[in-house]
C-alpha cells in the first residue's frame, strides 16, 4: 500500500489461539468437561483449588496435543515440563494457571494456507497445553459471581509465528486451524461458546525492512469477522499514527464486537510480570516415541491432503474440493457418494447443491443427515440413467429427506418415471407448439433461445416425467421443418 | 490412665490383641490426659469432639489383628485436611475453614484403625521453627514450659513429649519434623520425598514437604509410616512402586554400617551441649563397630540460601489462593484490589508475608535467574554431592538442631537466627532423602537434643535399622525421661 508519507508498511501477524479440548474429563482432575451446565456443578477441590490439593495430567488431553503437533507438522518434545503462571483474578482459582512456559509439548510446525497456485504456509511457533479459567458473570450492582464451570478443562495453546500479512490471511490461517481440529475431532471449533478463541500481536514494519516495528495486542476477538475487522482497525490506527510521525506504544486492547472498536484494555507499564516457574506439583512430562507413533499411525487424513487428492483423484475444481473437504463429515460423506455412485462430478454437484443446501436450511450437522450416501447414490443413478428427470431427481431428493422413503418408492409414489417414448412425448409437443403459435414464428425468425422455453412447457405438461433431452430434440427437429 | 497412656504404640496393639484393653479405655484415657495438660502446653488448635468416643467404639466390633494402627489415637498437624473438623494451618485466613475432604495420609491412618484425637498447633502454613507464628496460640516445650517447642510441628511435637497422643503426624519442608521431635525428646522422621502423599497437605513448597511421623520411639515411627507411605494415584509427585516395610525390621545393630559425618558440622556454631553429644554419639557409634568418616559436603550454609529461595518461591505462589474471594477470611473493600490487599494484609502472619515477599522477588522478571535458577543449580549440585556419599556410606549422621529448645519469645524479633534452626536439616530436602531425628541426651538445662540420621533414597529401612541400634544405646526414654510431670 502506497502512502501518502511515501512510506510503505506491511503488517507483521502473528496468533495465539486457544482451543478447548474435548476430553472427557479436566486437565488435572476427573470433573467432566462439558459446556452449559448450572453453574459450579461441575467442580471439585482440584479444580476449585482448595488447600491442599494436587493436580493429575489427563492423558486423554496430552494424546489430543500430540494428534494435534503432528498435524501441524510440530516437533514434539520427549520431554515438556508444566510451569505456574501466577496473577491475581477471581476466575482463577488458585492465583496461577498450569501451563507450559520454557519446555512446551510441541515446537515448529506449521498451516498450509493455499491450496493451489503459490503454497502459503505459516509457521508454528510451539503448541502447549494449560487449563482454562473460570467464568465471571457480571451481575448487577457492583458484585460479580464466579462460575468454575469451565475452570480447568484442558487448553491447547497454539502460538503462530509472525509469518502472516495480512488481516484477510490472518483469518484464513483461523479458518484452515479450525478445520484441522475439527478434523482430529479434538476440538469443536465453536468460537460463539468459546472454545475456539484467539489473541492477535500487530505490528508495522516498513516495506523492505528487517526491523519489525512495536507490537500491539489484541484480545477478545470471538469469531471470524471480529479477527478480520480488528486486525483491520488496528492496522489502520497504527498507520495513522506513524503516517502523522507519532510512535507506537505497546499496550493491549479489546475487540469491542458490538461498536466495532478497539478499547484500551491496559498498556506496558501495567503488564504484568507472570514470575513462571516449574510446577513442583507435577514431575516433567515424558513422551514415548512408541505413543507418537501410534498416534502417528491413527492420524486421519488433513483437510489439505483432502483437497489435493479430491481435485487429482475425482478431477474437483479447487472450488468444488475446498468445499467439500471444509469438514470431515462431508468429505466422508461425498467420497461414500462417488463409491456407490461412481461418478464424482454428479456427486459432487449433489452434495455442493442439494446436501448442504439442505442441511443449512434445516440447521443440521451432516452427521444428523437422515439421508445416507448409499441411498443418494440410488437416486442419483436414477437421475443419470435418465429414469427421471434432473428436477424430478430433486423433488425426490426432498421426498426422500421429508419421508426416509428409498428412492425408487418415491418415484413411484410421485409417478415420476421418465417418459422417453418418443410417440408419447411427440403428442405432447405438437400440444406446446400448437398453443404458442408466437413463440413458435419468433423461433423461426432466429429466436432459437425460446427451445428452453418449450422443453419447459413440455415438463409443464407432462408434469415433469418427459425426458428433457428427448424433448429437445422433437421440437428441434419440428420447428425446423 | 498413667499406665495405659505410657505404652508404646508396639505395646498398646499387644494390648489390644490379647483382649485386656479396649479401644473406649485408651482414647478415653488420652482425652483426660489433654484436658489435664492442655491449658498449660496448648499443642492443639482443635480437640476432637466426643465422635473419636463413638469411632472408639466402632472399633469393638473389628478384629485388633486386621488392623495394623488397631485404637491407636494420633495427632494430626493442622496443615493437614480433615474432613469434618477444622483445617487452619495455623493461619487466621483460615479461620473456619473445613475441607471438603480428608489428606490422603490420615485417611491411610484411619483405614488402618487410628482415631484422630485432634488438629495440632504450627507455625503459620509451617513458616517458621517454634511454633510461636501460631496466628492461634503459642505452644510451650513439655521439658520446660518457658520454652518453645520448636516447630513447625510444635504442636505434634508438644503434644507426643507430653503424653497426648502416642503418636502425631507433622509435616516437614526444612526440618519441620525433626527440629520439634530434637527439642521435645522425641522421634521425628521425614521419608524420601515423594514416600508419603502429599494430597491434602496444605502445600507450603511443593518441591520439599513431606507428611511424616513422630512418636516416643522408632520402631512406633516406623508403624505409623508403613501406613502412610506409598503411592497415591492423587499426587502425582508420589513414587510409583514404593512400599514401605519398616517396622518389622527389629534393629541389626550398628556394626559395620559405615556413616559419614560432614566436616563442616564441626565449624557450625552450636552450643556445647549439642556438640558434646554429638561428639559422643561418635565416639560411641565406633566403639559399637561402625565406622565414621569425615566427608565433605557442600557447605551447610549454601544449602539453607538455597532452601530460603526455592521455599519461599513456591510458597509465594502456593499461598496466592487465600484471596478472600472463595473461602476463609475476608476483608471487604471498595474494589477488587482493596480486598485482597486488606484480606492478605490482615489475614497473614508477619513471617508468612516476609516469606511471600521474598519468594515474589527471587521469581520476578530480573532476579529469576540470580536467584532461582542458581538455587536450583545447587539443589542439583547437593543432590549429586549426597549421591556420591552414600556410594561409600551408610548414613550421614548429624546434629539436628544446633541448639537445644529455646525460650518463648526469644528469637521471635530475629528472623535470621530462627532460620539457622534449619542449618542441619534441610540439607535433607534440598536433597529429597529420608532422615530421622531421635533424642540422644539432655543438656544441662535439662533439655532434650537429638541426633540426626540421613540415608539414600528409598533407604529408609536402612535408617530405622541404624536408629533403632543407637535408640537402645542412648536409652533416652530410660535414662532420661522426669519421674512424673508434663512429658512422657
Amino acid at each position: 500500500m502506497r502512502r501518502e508519507s511515501g512510506i510503505d508498511y506491511e503488517p507483521v501477524i502473528g496468533l495465539e489461539v486457544h482451543a478447548q479440548l474435548s476430553t472427557r474429563s479436566k486437565m488435572f482432575c476427573g470433573c467432566p468437561s462439558v459446556f452449559g451446565a448450572e453453574p459450579n456443578t461441575m467442580v471439585c477441590p482440584v479444580c476449585l483449588g482448595l488447600p491442599g490439593v494436587l493436580p493429575v495430567v489427563n492423558r486423554e488431553a496430552v494424546s489430543m496435543a500430540v494428534m494435534l503437533g503432528l498435524a501441524l507438522r510440530c516437533r514434539i518434545e520427549a520431554t515438556s515440563m508444566f510451569a505456574r503462571k501466577n496473577y491475581f483474578y477471581p476466575d482463577c482459582p488458585k492465583n496461577y494457571q498450569i501451563s507450559m512456559y520454557e519446555m512446551p509439548l510441541c515446537v515448529d510446525g506449521r498451516v498450509d494456507l493455499a491450496t493451489d497456485g503459490e503454497s502459503r504456509h505459516i509457521g508454528i511457533e510451539r503448541i502447549h497445553l494449560e487449563e482454562d479459567a473460570g467464568k465471571l458473570i457480571h451481575g448487577s450492582g457492583d458484585s460479580s459471581l464466579v462460575d468454575f464451570n469451565r475452570c480447568g478443562i484442558p487448553l491447547v495453546e497454539i502460538v503462530s509465528r509472525p509469518d502472516i500479512r495480512s488481516a484477510a490471511e490472518a483469518a484464513e490461517f483461523l479458518v484452515r486451524l479450525r478445520r484441522i481440529l475439527r478434523y482430529l475431532g479434538i476440538c469443536d471449533g465453536n468460537m460463539e461458546e468459546g472454545s475456539l478463541r484467539c489473541d492477535v500481536n500487530v505490528s508495522l514494519k516498513e516495506a523492505g525492512s528487517d526491523r519489525l516495528g512495536t507490537k500491539t495486542e489484541i484480545k477478545n476477538l470471538n469469531s471470524f469477522k471480529a479477527v478480520e475487522t480488528g486486525i483491520r482497525s488496528e492496522i489502520d490506527r497504527q498507520t495513522e499514527i506513524l503516517d502523522k510521525g507519532g510512535r507506537i506504544v505497546q499496550v493491549t486492547n479489546l475487540w469491542d464486537a458490538d461498536g466495532k472498536r478497539l478499547v484500551e484494555m491496559r498498556s506496558k507499564e501495567f503488564a504484568h510480570d507472570y514470575r513462571y516457574f516449574p510446577e513442583p506439583d507435577l514431575p516433567v512430562l515424558k513422551i514415548e516415541r512408541q505413543l507418537i507413533e501410534k498416534i502417528k499411525s491413527e492420524l486421519p487424513e488433513l483437510p489439505f491432503d483432502r483437497e489435493v487428492r479430491f481435485r487429482e483423484e475425482y478431477g474437483l475444481t479447487a472450488y468444488e474440493s475446498g468445499v467439500l473437504c471444509a469438514e470431515r463429515g462431508v468429505a466422508d460423506y461425498y467420497e461414500s457418494l462417488v463409491r456407490a455412485s461412481g461418478d464424482p462430478k454428479a456427486g459432487s454437484k449433489w452434495v455442493m447443491r442439494e446436501v448442504l443446501g439442505e442441511l443449512k436450511s434445516a440447521g443440521m450437522e451432516i452427521e444428523e443427515f437422515p439421508l445416507e450416501p448409499d441411498r443418494l447414490a440410488k437416486l442419483i443413478v436414477l437421475v443419470l440413467d435418465e429414469t427421471i428427470s434432473g428436477p424430478a431427481g430433486r423433488d425426490v431428493f426432498r421426498e426422500m429427506v421429508r419421508t426416509g422413503e428409498d428412492a425408487e418408492a418415491a418415484v413411484a409414489r410421485l409417478g415420476l418415471r421418465q417418459v422417453s417414448d418418443k410417440g408419447e412425448i411427440e403428442s405432447i409437443v405438437d400440444v406446446v407448439l400448437r398453443e404458442n403459435p408466437r413463440e413458435v414464428k419468433r423461433y423461426r425468425e432466429g429466436k432459437t433461445k425460446l427451445l428452453a422455453f418449450f422443453v419447459g412447457q413440455v415438463m409443464k405438461l407432462s408434469g415433469g416425467k418427459a425426458n428433457p433431452k428427448v424433448a429437445g430434440d422433437i421440437i428441434r427437429s419440428r420447428l425446423v421443418d | 490412665m498413667k499406665e495405659t497412656i505410657s505404652l508404646s504404640i508396639k505395646e498398646l496393639l499387644d494390648s489390644y490383641r490379647k483382649g485386656e484393653i479396649r479401644p473406649l479405655e485408651v482414647v478415653r484415657a488420652y482425652r483426660e490426659r489433654i484436658e489435664e495438660l492442655e491449658g498449660r502446653i496448648g499443642a492443639f488448635i482443635y480437640v476432637s469432639g466426643d465422635d473419636v468416643l463413638k469411632d472408639a467404639e466402632k472399633l469393638d466390633t473389628v478384629d485388633p489383628r486386621s488392623l495394623p494402627l488397631y485404637g491407636v489415637p494420633v495427632a494430626v498437624k493442622d496443615n493437614i485436611c480433615t474432613r469434618g473438623c477444622p483445617t487452619t494451618a495455623g493461619s487466621r485466613i483460615l479461620e473456619g475453614y473445613r475441607a471438603p475432604y480428608t489428606a490422603t495420609a490420615v485417611k491411610r491412618l484411619v483405614e488402618a484403625g487410628a482415631v484422630v484425637m485432634g488438629k495440632t498447633n504450627l507455625d503459620e502454613f509451617a513458616m517458621g521453627s517454634s511454633t510461636e507464628n501460631s496466628a492461634f496460640r503459642a505452644t510451650a516445650n513439655p521439658w520446660n514450659l518457658d520454652y518453645a517447642p520448636g516447630g513447625s510441628s510444635g504442636g505434634s511435637a508438644a503434644a507426643v513429649a507430653a503424653g497426648m497422643a502416642p503418636a502425631a503426624l507433622g509435616s516437614d519442608t526444612g526440618g519441620s519434623i525433626r527440629q520439634p521431635a530434637s527439642l521435645c525428646g522425641v522421634v521425628g522422621m521425614k521419608g524420601t520425598y515423594g514416600s508419603v502423599s502429599r494430597y491434602g497437605l496444605i502445600a507450603f513448597a511443593s518441591s520439599l514437604d513431606q507428611i511424616g511421623p513422630m512418636a516416643r520411639n522408632v520402631t512406633d515411627c516406623a508403624l505409623i509410616f508403613d501406613v502412610i507411605s506409598g503411592h497415591d494415584p492423587n499426587d502425582s509427585t508420589s513414587m510409583i512402586g514404593y512400599s514401605a516395610d519398616l517396622s518389622s525390621s527389629g534393629g541389626t545393630g550398628l556394626r559395620g554400617l559405615r556413616i559419614a559425618v560432614p566436616r563442616a558440622v564441626e565449624g557450625c556454631e552450636m552450643s556445647e551441649s549439642v556438640s558434646d553429644i554429638f561428639r559422643k554419639t561418635v565416639s560411641t557409634v565406633e566403639d559399637e563397630g561402625a565406622k565414621v568418616g569425615i566427608v565433605d559436603l557442600p557447605g551447610l550454609d549454601a544449602s539453607i540460601a538455597c532452601y530460603y529461595i526455592l521455599a519461599n518461591a513456591e510458597a509465594s505462589s502456593n499461598l496466592a489462593r487465600y484471596d478472600g474471594v472463595r473461602y476463609g477470611f475476608r476483608h471487604d473493600s471498595d474494589s477488587l484490589d482493596g480486598m485482597y490487599e486488606k484480606t492478605r494484609g490482615e489475614g497473614f502472619g508477619e513471617e508468612v508475608k516476609r516469606r511471600i515477599l521474598l519468594g515474589t522477588y527471587v521469581l520476578s522478571a530480573g532476579y529469576y535467574d540470580a536467584y532461582y535458577v542458581k538455587a536450583k543449580k545447587l539443589q542439583a549440585m547437593l543432590r549429586e554431592a549426597y549421591g556420591k556419599v552414600f556410594h561409600e556410606y551408610d548414613l550421614v549422621m548429624m546434629p539436628t538442631s544446633p541448639t537445644p529448645a529455646f525460650k518463648l519469645g526469644e528469637r521471635l524479633e530475629d528472623p535470621i537466627s530462627m532460620y539457622l534452626s534449619d542449618i542441619f536439616t534441610t540439607p535433607a530436602n534440598i536433597a529429597g532423602l529420608p532422615a530421622i531425628s531421635l533424642p540422644a541426651g539432655l543438656s544441662q538445662e535439662r533439655l532434650p537434643i537429638g541426633v540426626q540420621l540421613v540415608a539414600g533414597a528409598r533407604m529408609e529401612s536402612k535408617l530405622i535399622n541404624a536408629a533403632v541400634g543407637l535408640e537402645r544405646l542412648f536409652g533416652f526414654r530410660e535414662k532420661c525421661l522426669p519421674a512424673e510431670g508434663e512429658v512422657i
